[in-house]
């Protein structure tokens, strides 16, 4: 019994670090229909610096969670000048789109390891969060179940943004209709950098927050973008709930079957996002076929 | 200007050219002053750079203890990157063979790769000294070439089945690792000692290679004397991790192989590592007079404790120099130097005392280890030694090679 | 004489007596990799360049075509009889790819090409009865047809060069057949080719089976010349790589294809023996290309020798979809 109270409670959590992980690359597919390949890349350069604030640059060891802001940040400045220098010269041209996104996602991986070299990092639990949290028979780590909450806020936070501010309006107007938001005054090209740069924030925020579960190596980039795909695709593209219950509920295909169905670990994922694509491409709660 | 061609010049001309000729470039005759090229196959970019970057220093190291002279001789190192697949492993195993004309190679990293090459090598008949397990090298499919002076996977997983069921007196066991060869072969080997011994493997989890996250693994791990993991790469440090956040390490012990625990991860892990007991054919912590020195250079260098891939490669180029001394430093034609790898045997070595058997395999000692906190470091203290371990343990080798080879489901779980 | 047919014919001259004045075997053996990879990547041009369909997953359909080679070998099939039989599996496979990837187009097409790729790269792990896992399968000899062992560079390079001609030869005939101008009609215009009454679905379905055609082609070549395949041959960093070949030389150009193999080749293979950090570097080239040339080196280089640099920079089209000026 308590086997399948932890696969669930850990569904639950890991649909969290998804729903964390791919938030970025939702924002930026949804909105500005570009598929950000650089994701993976972005993920684990944040993880790199949080881990390298954390673990003290020049003297200062800061705390966990300013660590992840300014991760985020960092990565979300540079997100900012890719947009503008790059990617700004190709709206609607996939082919392009995929060939900088990746060819930088080559960069950015190398770089990492020029600098941090190969071997993992690894990022301590936060002290606030360290221990467990008794469960019935079982105990569960509580900076993982920390990870749903912040992936709660996170969630809420976007849909505040888009759905209540005026920013969030002029950014939905010039996704929607990027002329006229011109003509009607709105800056679309400024508002298109802040989106990525908020996207690739996100993603660097996840990679440090995840960092202390999944630690920070070369590689953590492959393995952690083919995931991002598979939230996306699933649980839709286009709306923010939608895509945090999507993560959940991969979160939960993930964990039980893997427990489950050994045999078919490898396609546990893949072969759902196949089944969805082929039956429902808009996904399970989205609102546009991509 | 003038083109003219004048008389002053073709005289220059001539004179110049003529000088030129009585040039004289070294005569053939002087083969040994040819410098000894030693060409490496790792891996520097990508996911199992980790790895690769350890080799290349391991095998620095022992170059400039020697002053990149090997029995008198020139060596010339020349380094190649294979991206860490089997089609780059191809390709650079060809550059060093047939455009840089190197007369051993050293590594290469993955089982799949020295899988892709070995063909190739025989073919060109290059000797090669692999940190690869990849047994079928040394075991079925000899390739008379390859020396191995790592280990085979299974090779520290016998000794730690042993340890196991005899000192630790464990009954049960539940083993996890990724499910591929590496992963296979190290859990076969414990388990078919560990059965001999009396114990019993309960169940045997495979995740994927890539696998974000072991809980759903680990879930399963429940009602054993142990857990014994086979991890490789930066794979162990989330386990670990994994395995203390979910309360297990207090309840089952963990015993682990030599790549799950490598005194060069050690300084990524925290203290999830600290109890873990690992099997490896190198240890840090060993107190030869070789080893001493080895360990001081590459901290001295690279700022870092050695683990399995530096001493790999630094003990390959021991091996070397071995055989070229024996040789008188001409290594004359490649099978004969391929040969005297064969037949190297060292008393003093970063792990002890070794020397191959007739399948190319070194025959040397196994370390049980135990992880503990000394001034602030972790560090693997040595426990046990077992000598003399070879890749077949106790068996007799016939016998051992008339058998399956170990795959994920041979040796078959005990009903 | 038109630059053009200048161009060609000194190719065509340099590649034939390729092995006469490339400096060692070595090279020799690089150049071979070069035309079966431009194989590959011409192969998913068709779908990529002249069909607009980017698929990430091309690695599979080039990975069965390998790993049924070296099974048939495995168990004693003589060489014409796996290629042939190699042949027909890959083609059934790249039927069933199609038939579940042509359900979408654009975006939905990569993710399930994506999709696809990934579940044959964890088969090629996990069905180890077959695929020997990852410890691969290894292919111990090369064929030797006509009584001309393969086993030496220059027999190897040659066959890879007489396949590389052929294809080249019936990518161009494709193109500028009915079917391949159909194709790119699909591209352009799918709604307008489907009211005109041509059947877009069946138009893709036949270029896909093209393009596995040459795509199981380049990926026999490929496991007779490293006689060795395993499941890393198919993961999706493969399928990304002959896409960015494809992109970075040129999409729906003839040559473009082929420009993008060898750079990409050249750059792992050559360059990585001089520079540690080539990874960084390639994805710098990439990103390069984007920025000087977004619709792929060879268009740019043509453009390039017709404007003079400072006209090119200016002049760099600024709508431009998986397509260009055919060569």
């Amino acid at each position: 019994m308590s086997f399948y109270l932890v696969l669930t409670v850990n569904s639950i959590t890991f649909g969290g670090l998804l729903f964390l992980l791919s938030s970025g690359f939702s924002l930026i597919f949804g909105l500005m229909r570009i598929p950000n390949l650089t994701h993976g890349s972005l993920f684990m350069l944040g993880a790199y610096f949080g881990a390298t604030f954390v673990g003290g640059l020049l003297g200062f060891v800061f705390n966990f969670w300013i660590a992840a802001l300014l991760a985020a940040v960092l990565v979300a400045a540079f997100g900012a000048v890719l947009e503008r220098l790059l990617l700004r010269q190709l709206p609607g041209q996939p082919s392009a789109q995929v060939l900088v996104t990746l060819g930088l996602s080559f960069m950015v991986a190398d770089f990492c390891l020029m600098v941090w070299g190969g071997d993992p990092l690894s990022v301590q639990t936060p002290d606030s969060l360290v221990g467990f949290v008794r469960l019935g028979p079982l105990a569960f780590p509580l900076y993982r179940l920390a990870i749903i909450g912040i992936a709660a806020v996170v969630a809420i936070g976007l849909w505040l943004l888009l759905d209540r501010t005026r920013i969030g309006a002029m950014i939905r107007a010039g996704v929607d209709d990027p002329d006229m938001a011109r003509v009607v005054g709105i800056r679309v090209s400024q508002l298109f950098t802040t989106v990525f740069a908020l996207g690739a924030g996100l993603a660097a925020f996840a990679g440090i927050i995840g960092a202390p579960i999944l630690s920070v190596y070369p590689g953590l980039d492959q393995d952690m973008l083919p995931l991002a795909l598979v939230v996306v695709i699933i649980g839709g593209s286009g709306s923010l709930l939608g895509s945090f219950f999507g993560s959940i509920i991969i979160g939960f295909i993930y964990n039980f079957g893997q427990a489950l169905l050994p045999e078919l670990a490898y396609f546990v994922l893949f072969l759902p996002m196949l089944l969805v694509l082929l039956f429902k491409p808009q996904g399970l709660f989205g609102r546009f076929v991509p | 200007m003038s083109r003219k061609i004048t008389r002053r010049k073709v005289l220059a001309g001539t004179a110049a050219g003529a000088a030129l000729a009585t040039f004289k470039f070294p005569a053939p005759a002087i083969a040994q002053a040819a410098p000894f090229k030693l060409g490496l196959l790792t891996v520097k970019t990508g996911p199992l750079a980790q790895g690769g970057i350890q080799m290349e220093q391991g095998i620095v190291t022992y170059l400039k203890e020697k002053n990149y002279k090997f029995a008198g001789r020139k060596v010339e190192f020349i380094s190649a990157d294979t991206g860490g697949n089997p089609a780059g492993a191809k390709t650079k195993a060809q550059e060093l063979i047939e455009r840089d004309n190197v007369d051993t190679i050293v590594g290469p990293l993955a089982a799949f790769e020295l899988l892709a090459i070995t063909d190739y090598v025989r073919q060109h008949e290059t000797p090669l000294l692999s940190l690869a397990a990849a047994e079928d090298v040394t075991q079925r499919h000899v390739n008379p070439f390859v020396v191995r002076p790592s280990a085979t996977s299974a090779q520290c997983m016998h000794p730690l089945g042993d340890y196991a069921a005899k000192e630790l007196k464990y009954k049960t066991a539940i083993t996890i690792s990724e499910d591929f060869a590496f992963g296979y072969e190290q859990i076969a080997g414990f388990q078919r000692v560990f059965h001999d011994d009396g114990g019993k493997v309960v169940k045997k989890l495979w995740p994927p290679l890539v696998t974000p996250d072991y809980t759903p693994y680990i879930a399963q791990i429940s009602d054993v004397d142990c857990c014994v993991n086979g991890f490789a790469g930066s794979n162990p440090v989330k386990f670990m991790k994994a395995y203390q956040a979910m309360g297990m390490k207090s309840k089952i012990p963990l015993l682990a192989g030599w790549t799950a625990m490598d005194d060069a991860l050690l300084h990524s892990l925290g203290d999830e590592a600290i109890g873990v007991k690992s099997a490896h054919w190198y240890s840090a912590d060993f107190e030869s007079e070789s080893n001493k020195r080895f360990v001081a250079d590459m901290q001295k260098s690279y700022n870092v404790l050695p683990g399995g891939y530096s001493a790999g490669m630094y003990i390959a180029g021991m091996c070397i120099d071995a055989a070229l001394e024996k040789s008188g430093g001409k290594a004359a034609s490649k099978k004969a130097f391929a040969e005297e790898l064969h037949k190297v045997s060292l008393k003093d070595s970063p792990r002890g005392p070794f020397h191959f058997d007739q399948y190319g395999n070194v025959v040397g000692t196994v370390f049980i280890r135990n992880c503990e906190r000394k001034n602030g470091k972790l560090v693997n203290t040595v426990i046990k030694t077992y000598p003399n371990v070879s890749q077949f343990w106790t068996y007799d080798p016939k016998k051992f090679l008339s058998q399956p080879v170990y795959s994920r489901d041979y040796p078959p779980l005990k009903p | 004489m038109s630059a053009r047919i200048v161009t060609l014919v000194v190719g065509a001259v340099l590649l034939i007596t390729l092995p006469f004045w490339m400096p060692g075997v070595y090279y020799l053996n690089v150049a071979s990799q070069i035309l079966f990879y431009a194989v590959f990547a011409i192969g998913l041009n068709i779908l990529a360049g002249y069909g607009g369909l980017v698929s990430l997953g091309h690695a599979a359909l080039f990975g069965i075509a390998a790993y049924a080679t070296g099974y048939l070998l495995q168990h004693g099939f003589g060489h014409p009889a796996a290629i042939l039989i190699a042949l027909v599996v890959a083609m059934a496979s790249t039927a069933l790819y199609a038939v579940l990837s042509l359900r979408a187009s654009g975006i939905g097409y990569i993710m399930i090409t994506l999709a696809l790729g990934e579940i044959v790269w964890g088969l090629a792990y996990r069905w180890i009865s077959v695929t020997g896992g990852d410890n691969g399968i290894s292919v111990h000899v090369r064929p030797e047809p006509f009584g001309i062992a393969l086993t030496s560079a220059s027999a190897f390079y040659y066959t890879c060069l007489i396949v590389f001609a052929l294809s080249t030869a019936m990518i161009a005939i494709f193109v500028r057949s009915p079917l391949g101008a159909a194709l790119k009609g699909t591209r352009d215009q799918p709604r307008r080719m489907n009211a005109l009454g041509y059947h877009v679905w069946a138009i893709r379905f036949w270029a896909s089976m093209l393009s596995g055609l040459l795509t199981a082609i380049a990926g026999i070549l490929f496991v007779y010349y490293n006689q060795f395949i395993s499941p890393q041959t198919l993961a999706l960093t493969a399928s990304a790589e002959v896409v960015l070949m494809v992109i970075a030389g040129g999409a729906s150009t003839l040559f473009g294809p082929v420009v993008g193999a060898a750079l990409v080749v050249i750059v792992k293979s050559v360059v990585s023996g001089y520079l540690t950090r080539w990874n960084f570097l390639l994805g710098a080239i990439f990103v390069a290309i984007v920025i000087l040339m977004p619709e792929g080196l060879v268009p740019g280089t043509v453009r390039l020798w017709k404007l003079g640099w400072r006209k090119t920079i200016a002049r760099r089209p600024k709508i431009f979809k998986a397509g260009g000026p055919p060569v």
